[in-house]
């Protein structure tokens, strides 16, 4: 048994050790908003924050998050930045089949902690990780544009 | 798939049956509509038109609460019909777009597509094949409502009038949810009149996606989210080369790993099923199992594109002929010869894949996303021994389809339904991404080798064309209607019937059929996937050797071809072609017409250091009506992308029987960082609708290769363009 504090609240998951954090929150804590997509941090589906910090969950075992904050998209209509880039999702109609959209909107908000205003470059740098097969890459740059500007 | 050839529904013929049955909190309007003409499916296509009276479909249901459920006979995969099918209906019925909620149908023959005749989502077809059956369905159902408002208030129904989900009479308003339970009595009319498109208020309004929501806080269930009590997760070993056997199999170090349930044999392979996802695939990867790989395993693509390059030397089946092409090449003024490559491809969605299957006496339930629920009905039940009424397939939200979750085959409902029947229970059997990547069902690998002969002014008057590849078609339920004479369709479409070859007076298009064991299937833009790069290339090549400008070159040879035209002058005026590019890049042209809609592309692009930079990619469209814009361009956008993403860098190889790419590290797509500034323009049109998730996907690799031809003389002409410019 591991205790993981998720999204606030400590919870008891019978998890081995090298569980990927990933499967602990799909499968025993049952929060299906974080996605499967490749297990290997190739496409970023997984993104949850580990203290604030955006991890690919599928690659993190269980032990990594003992006596931290995870937080996933379940979470983000608390969080301040969270609320506003989800707000800005909306307002862009950014998703197309939306399975990798958790991820994307987990890696965008802690981009925005880390820096207010973003360039194109930064937001390649911090979201070339997050693969869209539907190709929304425009809008997610475009909702992070306007989800600064509504932080500034 | 193309667009039908026959669209054309006559509404004042169309006559109606109701049944209405209550269910708690509200009631279900089910109606029987007449199919349009089916065109598809050999025995099933009705001279008549709407000779046959089909058994109801619920298209929507009207609660007591005034919420109106749209029943989508259509699968949402991320193009928006979620949206689009309600606002069909709610545009005729009158409705409060707010009170609208939406759900996939069930697998029934009701919901069969209006023209291909089975319940599958493809062919970029779902908006234009339902636009008269929703708004059929919305219509009727505010003829209900009308007659029981006029009842109950006793005046002449011609006297009232809808909006916003009400009945009005005067200062009188009556709402939908009232009305419902009286309007399941009413007679209903033999016809309904649908509205004026002057008089629509939200056809044609760029409408924001009802799925978004949900799909924004993560609460949206796909396929891999589903979870029901006491279910356990399934992972498959399958054989590395395909049509490979287990011979036998040693599971006692899975057996060992705590969590793990059960081991059992499927026709796929051997299966671990355990709690959870981890559990099983540990399991899974602790098996030792000794195959036998069968004839496959010395595949190789390499050797077999060699095989395919002397197959395109010989003589092979006519696509199309007319004249003589041979003897008028050799009248040629100049003569281009080429030959195009390109590989299989696969899907890679998002969402790997999974199916989770629970099997009862006489019932069996299977939740999954898929495209195709009738033959994945039909699948389940010839494995189950049931009846296919007894099939109840649960459509979620699909991680992404682009043709891989329309499976003729039901590759991975069958899969799921064999390790739920060998082990019992509800298994839901997931894919890991690399069993997604190695599983098969690709886009096929093509050779074309082509031969133009151009006359003194530079004009092609001569082609000569040879296409070498598997066929899509054979051994589907379309294969009847698709492979006429040995040639299937999908192998030739935007060649055989290219509008160039047109204006052509000698041309012959031949194709090799090629027979492999690597499964393959339709790849976003099916056959256009590879016909539009190798058209738009060759007429670009053309456009050199006559030393014109390609675009002017294209606007000759498409003059009597409006549509394509439109699309083309549209993209060419915005995206400035007349004006000097900045130093150090190129801009290229193509257009291309599939599924019925028109679309062509200036890609800007730059290459430094052999590595090619897309900057921006102007997009025009001819669909003929576009009924959510937003949603439009957005599909575009997508199919850019996912296009790019094959141009630039994907492709799926085979070495001594297997598969070399496994994961997104190797098997690479398109990423944020890659994505170019995208505008998208739409022709005002009131021609035949055509498709919209499709046609943006052919035109960008030959937008993106004649952009390098235009700034470094380099011609590509095989894809992906991977290193060849280093």
């Amino acid at each position: 048994m591991v205790t993981l504090n998720i999204n606030g609240q400590d919870q008891q998951l019978d998890a081995p050790d090298d569980m990927p954090i990933l499967w602990a929150v799909r499968d025993l804590a049952q929060l299906s908003g974080t996605k499967f997509g490749c297990g290997m941090a190739q496409c970023g589906a997984c993104t949850v924050h580990l203290d604030g910090q955006a991890i690919r969950s599928c690659v993190t075992p269980v032990s990594a998050a003992v006596g931290k904050k995870l937080t996933t998209i379940e979470h983000m209509s608390e969080d301040k930045i969270g609320q506003v880039v989800q707000a800005a999702w909306s307002e862009i109609d950014v998703v197309q089949c939306g399975y990798c959209q958790s991820g994307q909107i987990m890696a965008a908000t802690a981009l925005l902690a880390n820096n207010k205003k973003p360039s194109d470059a930064d937001i390649d740098a911090a979201m070339s990780g997050n693969i869209c097969r539907c190709g929304t890459y425009p809008r997610i740059r475009a909702a992070i544009h306007a989800a600064a500007e509504k932080l500034a | 798939m193309n667009a039908p050839t026959d669209q054309s529904m006559n509404t004042s013929r169309r006559t109606f049956l109701k049944t209405a049955a209550f269910i708690a909190g509200g009631l279900v309007i089910a109606f029987s509509i007449p199919y349009a003409k089916r065109f598809l499916l050999p025995g099933k296509e009705d001279a008549a038109g709407d000779a046959k009276m089909p058994e109801p479909n619920a298209f929507l249901r009207i609660g007591t609460d005034d919420t109106i459920t749209v029943l989508l006979a259509h699968s949402e995969m991320g193009q928006s019909i979620w949206t689009t099918l309600p606002m069909l209906i709610a545009e005729e019925l009158d409705a409060d777009w707010s009170k609208i909620k939406v759900e996939h149908a069930p697998a029934a023959p009701a919901y069969a597509h209006t023209a291909y005749g089975l319940q599958i989502t493809g062919g970029s077809s779902t908006t234009w094949s339902e636009f008269d059956r929703y708004r059929q369905a919305g219509a009727l159902t505010r003829a209900l409502l009308v007659q029981a408002a006029a009842q109950k208030l006793g005046v002449d129904a011609a006297t009232l009038k809808t909006e916003n989900g009400k009945v009005i009479s005067g200062d009188q308003q009556l709402s939908y949810g009232e009305l419902a339970e009286a309007a399941a009595g009413m007679e209903t009319p033999s016809t309904v009149k649908l509205k004026d498109p002057k008089d629509w208020k939200i056809i044609g309004k760029a409408t924001k996606r009802l799925d978004g929501p949900e799909k924004i806080n993560g609460s949206a269930i796909f396929g891999q989210d589903i979870h029901i009590d006491g279910q356990l997760t399934a992972v498959v070993a399958r054989s590395p080369v395909f049509g490979g056997k287990v011979k036998s199999y040693d599971d006692s170090a899975a057996r060992k790993i705590k969590g793990v349930k059960n081991v059992v044999q499927v026709p796929t392979g051997v299966a671990v099923l355990a709690d959870n996802y981890w559990t099983a695939k540990q399991g899974r990867d602790a098996l030792k199992i000794d195959w036998d790989l069968g004839e496959n395993a010395k595949l190789d693509s390499a050797q077999m594109l060699e095989d395919y390059r002397k197959l395109a030397g010989e003589k092979g089946l006519p696509a199309a002929k007319v004249g003589d092409s041979a003897s008028a090449i050799g009248k040629a003024a100049k003569t281009i010869e080429a030959e195009y490559t390109t590989p299989y491809l696969a899907h890679s969605p998002m969402e790997p894949l999974n199916c989770t299957v629970r099997i009862g006496d006489d019932s069996c339930d299977v939740w999954t996303g898929t495209q195709m629920q009738g033959t994945d009905q039909q699948a389940v039940a010839k494995i189950t021994g049931l009846k296919p009424e007894q099939v109840k397939i649960h459509t979620v939200f699909l991680g992404g389809g682009f043709g891989r979750r329309a499976n003729p085959a039901a590759d991975f409902v069958s899969e799921a339904t064999h390790v739920a029947k060998a082990a019992g229970g509800t298994v839901k059997t997931v894919w890991t991404r690399e069993d997604d990547v190695k599983g098969g069902y690709y886009r096929p690998m093509y050779l074309h080798k082509a031969r133009i002969g151009l006359a003194a002014d530079g004009q092609p008057m001569a082609w000569e064309q040879a296409i070498v590849g598997q066929s899509i078609m054979l051994g589907t339920p379309f294969e009847a209607f698709m492979i006429k004479n040995g040639v299937d369709a999908t192998s030739v479409e935007g060649v055989a019937d290219s509008p160039y070859l047109k204006g052509i007076a000698d041309h012959t298009i031949e194709l090799h059929t090629v027979k492999a064991s690597i499964p393959v299937l339709w790849w976003r833009s099916v056959g256009h996937s590879h016909t539009g790069f190798v058209m738009e290339s060759l007429v670009d090549e053309a456009a050199h050797a006559a030393e014109q400008d390609p675009l002017v070159y294209r606007r000759e040879l498409l003059k009597n071809h409006p549509r394509h035209l439109a699309a083309l002058n549209l993209a060419a005026e915005k995206a400035g072609w007349n004006q000097p590019t900045a130093k150090g890049i190129g801009r290229g042209i193509a257009v291309h017409e599939s599924f019925g809609s028109y679309v062509a592309q200036v890609a800007e692009v730059s290459v430094e250091e052999g590595a090619v930079k897309v900057h921006r990619v102007v997009c025009a469209i001819d669909c003929g009506l576009a009924v959510n814009p937003d949603s439009l361009k957005a599909q575009l956008e997508s199919a850019i992308a996912f296009g790019l993403g094959a141009t630039l860098q994907s492709q799926i190889t085979f070495k001594d029987g297997q598969v070399q790419q496994s994961n997104f590290h190797d098997y690479q797509v398109l990423r944020m960082n890659q994505m170019p500034k995208v505008e998208v323009h739409i022709v005002q049109s009131t021609e035949k609708m055509g498709g919209v998730g499709e046609p943006g996907v052919p035109p960008i690799a030959p937008a993106v290769t004649n952009a390098i031809f235009a700034l470094t003389g380099k011609r590509i002409r095989s894809l992906p363009i991977g290193s060849q410019l280093a």
